[in-house]
């Protein structure tokens, strides 16, 4: 059973993110996205600076099985990328929702976030999978 | 739901990822895949192996039968217990599949075949088995598990069953002891290890007790990076009905003497054997970062030279490395097209780990 916790906001695409609230959001990918993956090899972060719309493929994941996108799940510009994981892909697999995180964004629309799913909406779609 | 081997409940046991592979549902690995490589590489670890298929071949017609269906040729094998690795060509010099078969003794070979290609080997088989006075048996009732690494050996012997327990300590790589239980000195892995083909209802029991000795259970994930490593071919990937064993690296599982040996595929890989010497099936270390994958481009000062078969990370080297097939002579250095990005890659041998030690200067 993964982890799903409470404070954070979902995309059925298995992103997490979390409000920072100060317009800024951190996104990684979700336990359950990091165990059907196996073990992460390589992460390809998203350059700092960078635009980027709800939905658009940003980032790259490589485990041992494939490779895997990662989505933006809101727009926004890319503040900051998680460097750690040039040297240590694996902390996306041993702690997915603090040391793997993978970007933050700051939001185009600061309300934006109130629209992603929450933990019990996420479960829902994690669910629907198995 | 897939076909399930004799040790499906001992792979939920142990809270294996189920994936369906070749119409069997097989653990993926039992929670790290690079811990489960490693494992192989420094000790030893068991793989079940039952998906794929053992076919007993027997009666007076049997060499001269694999001596005109298999590429290699049995003639070579004169000791019993003697293993060979062969293709069994179609008539386009295509490749319906890659298999082991051992000579138990006179009139009776034992072959090995892939789990998602079996239906269609026997099929094949068959079809080309008239005339020749032989038996065809596809063995439903055994399981197969392959211990392999530094320690296999010397864990798994004293599991064995005891007809076979000292003899099987006592073999030479590439040949095997029959018996209740058949061992092999055999592997998919580049390390020193068993394959044990045994009666289904003894699998169980002996996979636990491997357990509890301290073997590592490892699964389809591990075997195909410590594969790649070892610079072994995966049918469907490397090489197919299509692809011939010229263009996968093969050539030396061709068995072209004596001339008079006519095998299926003969003439066809006969004719195309020039037209393909410009082809070379080689190894990829990249330079950069990422992880090489099967069908990506390989270019050369911006030409396209070639396509990776069979990619991915190596635990052991923690680089990622690929067979390709590309233009022969294109030198050391090539970049790979990696989601648009060009990649720098070496060109080596497609032998990169043997014995726990990598072969080659990262």
């Amino acid at each position: 059973m993964s982890a799903i916790p409470v404070d954070l906001r979902y995309t059925t695409s298995h992103e997490w993110v979390k409000d920072n609230g100060d317009g800024t959001v951190t996104v990684g990918i979700t336990d359950h996205a990091q165990e059907a993956l196996g073990d992460i090899v390589f992460v390809e972060t998203p350059e700092v600076g960078t635009e980027v719309k709800a939905g658009q493929a940003c980032a790259v994941i490589e485990s041992v099985k494939t490779a895997s996108d990662i989505y933006a799940p809101l727009s926004g510009e890319v503040l900051e990328a998680n460097a750690a994981l040039a040297d240590t892909p694996e902390a996306i697999n041993q702690g997915a929702y603090d040391a793997g995180w993978i970007f933050t964004l700051r939001l185009a629309t600061p309300g934006s976030f109130a629209g992603l799913l929450d933990a019990a909406g996420y479960q829902a779609v994690v669910d629907a999978e198995a | 739901m897939g076909l399930r081997t004799p040790l499906f409940a001992e792979h939920e046991r142990l809270s294996a990822r189920i994936v369906p592979f070749g119409g069997w549902d097989m653990p993926l690995h039992y929670g790290s895949q690079l811990e489960e490589h490693h494992a192989v590489r420094r000790y030893a670890g068991v793989f079940d192996v039952s998906h794929m298929q053992p076919v007993d071949l027997s009666g007076p017609g049997a060499r001269d039968f694999l001596r005109y269906l298999l590429a290699n040729d049995v003639a070579k094998l004169k000791v019993p217990g003697k293993a060979l690795y062969s293709c069994m060509l179609n008539d386009r010099g295509g490749v319906v599949d890659d298999l082991i078969v051992y000579y138990r003794r006179p009139d009776h070979y034992r072959l090995v075949v892939n789990a998602g290609t079996a239906d269609k080997d026997l099929d094949w088989m068959r079809a080309r088995a008239a005339g020749f006075n032989i038996a065809i048996d596809r063995r439903r009732d055994l399981a197969m598990i392959a211990i392999q690494g530094p320690q296999a050996a010397a864990l798994t012997a004293p599991l064995l069953h005891a007809d076979c327990r000292k003899a099987a300590l006592a073999l030479k790589p590439f040949f095997a002891v029959d018996g209740r239980w058949f061992v092999g000195r055999t592997g998919y892995t580049g390390e020193d290890g068993f394959e044990v083909i045994l009666p289904a209802a003894d699998a169980p029991g002996f996979w636990r007790a491997l357990i509890a000795a301290g073997v590592q259970p490892c699964g389809l994930g591990a075997r195909d990076t410590l594969r790649l490593e070892a610079g072994m071919n995966l049918y469907g990937q490397d090489m197919d009905e299509v692809v011939g064993p010229l263009e996968a690296g093969l050539g030396w599982t061709i068995a072209w003497e004596p001339d008079a040996r006519p095998f299926v595929g003969r003439m066809a890989l006969a004719a195309v054997r020039d037209a393909l010497s410009h082809r070379a099936f080689v190894g990829l270390l990249l330079i950069g970062r990422g992880v090489l994958r099967g069908h990506q481009k390989v270019f050369v000062d911006g030409h396209e030279v070639g396509e990776i078969t069979s990619g991915g990370f190596s635990p052991t080297l923690e680089r990622s490395i690929a067979f390709a097939r590309v233009a022969r002579g294109i030198g050391a250095d090539c970049t790979v097209d990696i989601r648009g990005k060009p990649v720098p890659a070496r060109v080596v041998k497609t032998t990169f780990v043997r014995n726990g030690s990598a072969l080659l200067d990262c």
